[in-house]
């Protein structure tokens, strides 16, 4: 097996030069510290709970913001636990979202505890399954910059696993008063916040 | 099925027109068939059908986060499957607006529907939600323009329930 990718450091290569239109949603734990460890944006939406929520949240967000792209970057347990958004997305098929799984088989916010994913279960046959229109195996450096290419003209519903190590870097701790990260996010689309 | 003529749906989904609702998810469920029904044939509307409740309370945290109003549908059982992600709606103040057909407390012929049904509106309370409780088809669209008017005014979560006496008892031999 290759070496698994750096989570901190995929995360910067999946957005090096996000741009403005490119809004982020990330799981609770160590997706939403590896996003604010990139530097604080207004168009992060952190999520700090609603676990297995942040897909849907994609979803509704792409769905009212055709003219944005939006990504979801979540981790395999949160994925798991709202595996059904997966059919739920697969039926919409918008063509500004992606959903990009940080897969290190493990729950890492709770003692590195296996994951489904450990055991073999494949969260790309799945999205596959549900009707996603490109679905990745994300193992090297120049599969995950095809990733952040494909984010920044993104025009299909995009589904990728990105095969991360099982490691936890320093905590970085982004705002948590979930009133505040709304109002700000909406103010950076132009809406009433 | 019931032979009475029952306009309560539509003019339900009229009332959600015009409270500019864009985004409708709901699992399917016989109480709302007609107002689904009526959903799917809207042009400017998006039914996103659901793999279980919880994914719509996110789906609407995510639709006002771009500047969209949506509506949730469900039955009462519905409500159980809610519960930890309306933290998200309670936390961050988002607009959740719940449509909630009633099983299990009016000549239910399942016993099954009432551990949940028994409960909806202590759970509604205990999660912060404003109800408004509709016994007769006269009320329904005063009690979904409040709903309206308080869940996207105000940034919070209110619950239309819909009860069984309105909707009619199940029809269970065919």
């Amino acid at each position: 097996m290759s070496e698994r990718l750096e989570r901190r450091a995929a995360m910067a290569t999946l957005l090096v030069d996000r741009g403005d239109d490119l809004l982020v949603v990330p799981g609770l734990g160590s997706t939403t510290y590896d996003l604010a460890a990139l530097g604080d944006d207004p168009r992060n939406f952190y999520l700090w709970g609603a676990m297995g929520g942040a897909a849907m949240v994609g979803l509704g967000l792409a769905l009212a913001q055709p003219q944005k792209r939006v990504a979801v970057i979540t981790g395999d347990g949160e994925m798991l636990m709202g595996m059904g958004s997966l059919a739920t997305i697969g039926i919409q098929r918008p063509g500004n979202l992606a959903v990009i799984v940080f897969d290190n088989g493990v729950y890492g916010e709770t003692g590195m505890q296996p994951s489904h994913t450990h055991s073999g279960v494949d969260l790309v046959e799945v999205a596959r399954a549900c009707g996603f229109a490109a679905c990745l195996e994300v193992g090297d450096e120049a599969a995950l910059r095809d990733v952040g290419a494909r984010l920044k003209t993104l025009h299909e519903t995009l589904f990728a696993r990105v095969l991360i190590a099982a490691n936890e870097p320093p905590r970085v701790l982004p705002e948590r008063d979930g009133v505040a990260l709304k109002g700000r996010f909406r103010a950076a689309l132009g809406l009433k916040a | 099925m019931n032979t009475q003529i029952v306009d309560w749906p539509d003019r339900l989904f009229e009332t959600l027109k015009r409270g500019g609702i864009r985004q409708v998810g709901y699992v399917p469920d016989a109480g709302h068939s007609r107002l689904i029904e009526r959903c799917r044939a809207d042009a400017d509307i998006r039914d996103v059908v659901l793999s279980t409740e919880e994914e719509g309370v996110a789906l609407a945290a995510g639709a006002w986060l771009g500047g969209e109003r949506a509506a949730l549908l469900m039955q009462s059982s519905g409500l159980g499957n809610c519960v930890n992600m309306l933290s998200l709606a309670r936390t961050c103040r988002f607009p959740l607006l719940m449509l909630i057909t009633m099983r299990g407390e009016w000549e239910e012929f399942n016993p099954w529907q009432v551990p949940m049904g028994s409960i909806v509106e202590p759970v509604l309370e205990l999660c912060e939600a404003e109800i408004y409780r509709v016994s007769t088809a006269g009320e329904v669209e005063a009690a979904a323009e409040r709903a309206l008017q308080h869940v996207f005014g105000d940034e919070r979560i209110g619950a239309v329930i819909l009860s069984q006496q309105l909707i009619g008892r199940k029809v269970w031999t065919k």
